[in-house]
């Protein structure tokens, strides 16, 4: 069962899955094991990353295609549940309407992108992709009537979901069953069932094919394969994959603005994430996103802390200054780069012990 | 003369990526001779050329020139020791004129001037229309014309080596001759010539010595004059029976 | 050393050599056709004057479109040789901007008497040497970039873009470290301020100044590109780097050089769009880097004369769009480069590469 669950992708080694399993449990208990709003802001956090940032690996490590658009279709997807709710009144329809265009508007986009730039070489694609995704943040900001502009949209949610609502009077192993804890299990559920979705997806035939382009995608055309075809599917997939985790996120933060979500500090984040992790493994999006959010959200006190003690140096204060998060976040990324370009779990694979030749 | 060959391979293998190429190559390159690189599509050929130029590195073996292990020399240094490169697609540098490709092959030159005259001469001589499209740029020229400014390029200096890919293909019969006489006239003047050719009838007038490759690796060295003879010999070596004329 | 495709082997022999010829012989008459994309930069500003309405206005905005385009024309050359020479694409080569605009900032702040001064030519010293002291700063930290960033990377683009983006985030970071993280005021000096008459329009006098630079450089990069062996070797290096080698020249020396005058010419770009807007912010590399990306796209990648029509139209699209429809200013250079991206795939002036 394990195996038709994981689609025989399987961790492939004994500290991968370990860590694996740490975290689904600590996502799966955090509400029981990490009482707090913060704890349970961070977790949620992680989930729609995970799902974000496999996403992205279905984009890069798969097909092997750079594009600066990825927050785009986040922002689309959160989006469309913030303007539906705010439209159309809170409800589990305005829900599902909001997705549901969100969904399409991405689709057509992605469509379009792909069908363009794809015909291009990889470098064009990245600019002209950094340029839409420029364009389009401008116009969520500019756009005010609809989207909020620069101050974005508060919504509510469905009664179900409200911090108010309360299934049972007394609380259950230390934590109240109120609508926050019902909205991170439905993220939970969620991001659960689409990030397994995605597994079947990429060790599919589609994916093996993916592959196959990402490393030579001229083999893959003598092959038979239309390249532009399979690329601009896996734009689309992954494009939608985005637009869901934008949505989730939307319906945890009640609220959704152009820097929330079309950041271009998402995007970096993101890249970020999925290059650490290990481009290309899926596992590698969980293990480097729970790393990425937990330290963004703690170490910057660890940071905090350090740049105190350098009162006397303002330079190294200000290295240190927990504002200066992104500087070592951008050292770490060139330094993976570099020297762990499998990314942490490339690297843990290779240490299992080899079967066979290597 | 001495005895040792100017260029000599020695069990020479190469890589692309995944790809194993080169089989161990032995081959040697006698100082004044021409020596021809014959064998079918994929045999190796073109990558042999490049291996000894350096623009794809050996991974086993030894390439000697002049007395030197060029193996793990860089390419502009291969270059400056002596050895011309004139590319299967020829190299030509289609925005700028024939003059200015002219310019960067004469090395030292800074600009047209201090081209040596007497070999501009000589040049225009074998070849009028590098004359005649000096000043236009060169991507103007039609494939044989090209071709022409190739081959000026690498004789424009004196070198000790001149390595040519397939010079005669898709061009003319009428600008074969000419390209024919040209080389002559270089073996007529000393040079060492290591030739790549498909076209037998062309390269039995020019070769010494003939190597033929096939999967990699150097399976018949012998005299010109032998394998011309042997039409049983080519047949099994090239596939095809080449006759005496074609 | 050399990069060892797999692609390159499969490839049929003798396909090599069609896409130059290709490229050359669709042309009927090359002469006419080259000078074709010249005319698109009058053609966008005659038809911006019935939209536009007045006259006077119109030239105010020409001008300062023109003097717009020259700014991002300076700073995006340098990436456009650097990608046609070396294959390597700086996704951050705006953090040369940022740095240059802060030098400036510094530069200028000490010298108070000469930029209050009245006189343009005290006001010119110090503009002077603010920019020597960007160029100077940018380049030295344009060598570190590219031994330490870009060298390791060569041939790999994957790996380029994501080193080069994490190179701009540490750089931006670092700018926010000895500037500080706020906006920065870089108030024109007093003698450049204000503007020309003539006739019902204004024409500000820094943008005539930006203009004049901006065609000076434009100018001395013609002559080092077309009279000098240095620029002989970029030119032939752009189409085919395997060549030049095969013809004896360490190219590769010549790659740091030109790496480091491209980035001290965004250096040089960074201090005129900080005067242009009189403030500098951080993340000021970041937002520049999307339109320096759209005309070099447009440009054609390689070229330096395709880079200065690209920079022109979008600095003028810019300023007219911003003046009709100030919303859709960005997209608007976009659908720009669409349209000419379906006029000519490769851009208005693709490099032969064999």
């Amino acid at each position: 069962m394990i195996r038709s669950l994981l689609s025989a992708d399987y961790p492939r080694s004994r500290v991968v899955a370990a860590i694996l399993v740490a975290i689904l449990v600590a996502l799966a208990l955090a509400p029981f094991l990490f009482p707090g709003a913060r704890s349970l802001a961070v977790a949620a956090k992680i989930l729609v990353f995970i799902l974000l940032v496999a996403s992205y690996d279905l984009l890069l490590g798969y097909t092997g295609i750079v594009s600066f658009a990825h927050t785009m279709f986040f922002g689309i997807g959160a989006y469309g549940v913030a303007i539906a709710s705010t439209r159309m009144g809170p409800g589990w329809d305005a829900i599902a309407i909001g997705i549901a265009f969100a969904l399409v508007l991405s689709t057509l986009l992605a469509l379009v992108i792909g069908l363009f730039s794809l015909r291009v070489k990889a470098i064009f694609f990245a600019m002209i992709t950094l340029a839409v995704a420029a364009a389009f943040q401008t116009l969520a900001s500019q756009l005010s009537e609809f989207t909020g502009g620069e101050d974005g949209l508060s919504f509510k949610v469905p009664e179900a979901l409200q911090p108010s609502f309360e299934l049972f009077e007394d609380t259950v192993l230390g934590a109240s069953i109120d609508g926050r804890l019902l909205t991170y299990y439905l993220l939970f559920s969620a991001v659960l069932a689409l990030f397994l979705l995605l597994l079947r997806i990429v060790n599919s035939p589609f994916g093996r094919v993916l592959q196959a382009i990402r490393e030579n995608d001229f083999r893959a055309e003598a092959l038979g394969y239309r390249t532009v075809v399979f690329r601009t599917m896996s734009n689309v997939l992954a494009a939608m994959f985005a637009t869901l985790a934008g949505a989730l996120l939307a319906i945890w933060l009640r609220y959704n603005g152009p820097d929330t979500t079309l950041s271009f500090e998402i995007m970096l984040d993101t890249l970020l994430i999925v290059v650490i992790g290990g481009m290309g493994t899926m596992y590698g999006a969980v293990i480097g996103s729970a790393l990425f959010v937990f330290a963004q959200s703690y170490l910057q006190d660890l940071m905090g802390w350090i740049s105190g003690s350098f009162e006397a140096v303002p330079l190294l204060a200000a290295l240190f200054s927990p504002d200066r998060w992104l500087l070592w976040l951008g050292v770490l990324f060139v330094s993976s780069v570099y020297y762990f370009p499998t990314g942490v779990v490339g690297r843990l694979r290779a240490r299992a012990p080899a079967r066979g030749l290597s | 003369m001495s005895d040792a060959p100017l260029l000599a391979l020695a069990g020479v293998h190469t890589h692309i990526g995944a790809y194993h190429i080169l089989h161990g190559v032995d081959l040697d390159v006698p100082a004044g001779q021409t020596t021809l690189l014959l064998g079918r599509n994929g045999a190796g050929k073109t990558t042999t050329l490049r291996t000894i130029m350096g623009l794809w590195t050996a991974s086993a073996g030894q390439v000697r020139f002049d007395g030197q292990d060029i193996t793990k020399r860089a390419t502009p240094e291969i270059s400056q020791a002596g050895i011309a490169y004139v590319p299967e697609s020829m190299g030509i540098f289609a925005d700028l004129t024939v003059r200015e490709n002219m310019v960067l092959a004469a090395r030292g030159a800074r600009d047209a001037d201090a081209i040596d005259a007497e070999r501009l001469r000589w040049i225009f001589e074998l070849f009028p229309a590098m004359q005649k499209f000096w000043n236009h740029p060169a991507g103007l020229l039609s494939g044989g014309q090209k071709q022409m400014l190739a081959v000026s390029r690498a004789i424009v200096e004196p070198r000790k080596l001149i390595l040519i890919d397939e010079p005669s293909k898709g061009l003319a019969p009428s600008i074969v001759r000419n390209m024919l006489s040209a080389f002559l006239q270089l073996k007529s003047a000393g040079a060492t010539i290591l030739l790549v050719e498909q076209n037998f009838a062309f390269a039995r007038q020019l070769g010494d010595t003939v190597a033929v490759m096939d999967d990699g690796r150097i399976v018949h060295r012998g005299a010109m004059a032998a394998l011309v003879e042997d039409e049983a010999l080519q047949g099994r070596l090239l596939g095809l029976s080449l006759g005496a004329h074609q | 050393m050399s990069t060892q495709s797999q692609a390159a082997a499969q490839r049929p022999a003798g396909t090599a050599e069609r896409p130059a010829a290709a490229t050359r012989s669709r042309t009927p008459r090359a002469a006419d056709v080259d000078r074709l994309p010249w005319l698109l930069v009058p053609l966008l500003a005659l038809l911006a004057l019935p939209l536009v309405g007045s006259l006077p206005s119109w030239v105010t905005l020409t001008v300062a479109g023109l003097a717009m385009g020259m700014i991002i024309f300076i700073i995006a050359s340098g990436l456009t040789l650097i990608f046609g020479l070396m294959d390597v694409l700086n996704f951050g080569h705006g953090v040369f901007i940022a740095l240059g605009a802060f030098v400036a900032v510094s530069v200028l702040g000490p010298m108070g008497a000469l930029t209050g001064s009245a006189s343009m030519a005290a006001n010119l010293v110090a503009v002077g040497a603010a920019m020597l002291a960007a160029m100077a700063v940018a380049g030295a930290i344009g060598y570190v970039f590219e031994r330490l960033i870009v060298r390791p990377v060569y041939g790999q683009h994957l790996k380029q873009i994501l080193i080069t983006m994490g190179g701009m985030i540490i750089g931006e970071e670092l700018i926010k470290v000895v500037w500080g993280p706020e906006q920065i005021p870089l108030p024109l000096p007093q003698g450049l301020r204000g503007a020309y008459i003539v006739g019902d329009a204004a024409i500000e006098k820094y943008r005539v100044i930006a203009v004049v630079v901006g065609l000076a450089v434009f100018v001395a990069m013609l002559f080092v590109l077309n009279r000098t062996k240095i620029g002989l070797l970029i030119r032939a290096g752009v189409q085919d780097r395997e060549m030049v080698e095969s013809l004896g020249y360490r190219i590769r020396r010549l790659f740091v050089g030109v790496f480091v005058a491209g980035s001290a010419l965004a250096g040089l770009g960074g201090v005129m769009w900080g005067l242009y807007q009189q403030n500098v912010i951080p993340q000021m590399g970041a937002q520049v880097n999307i339109l320096i990306f759209i005309v070099i796209i447009i440009g054609g990648l390689g070229s330096a004369g395709g880079c200065f029509v690209g920079a022109l139209l979008v600095g003028l699209m810019a300023n007219y769009t911003g003046f009709l429809a100030p919303k859709v200013a960005l997209f608007s250079n976009i659908l720009l480069m669409v349209a000419i991206l379906l006029w000519r795939p490769q851009g208005l002036y693709p490099v032969a590469k064999r």
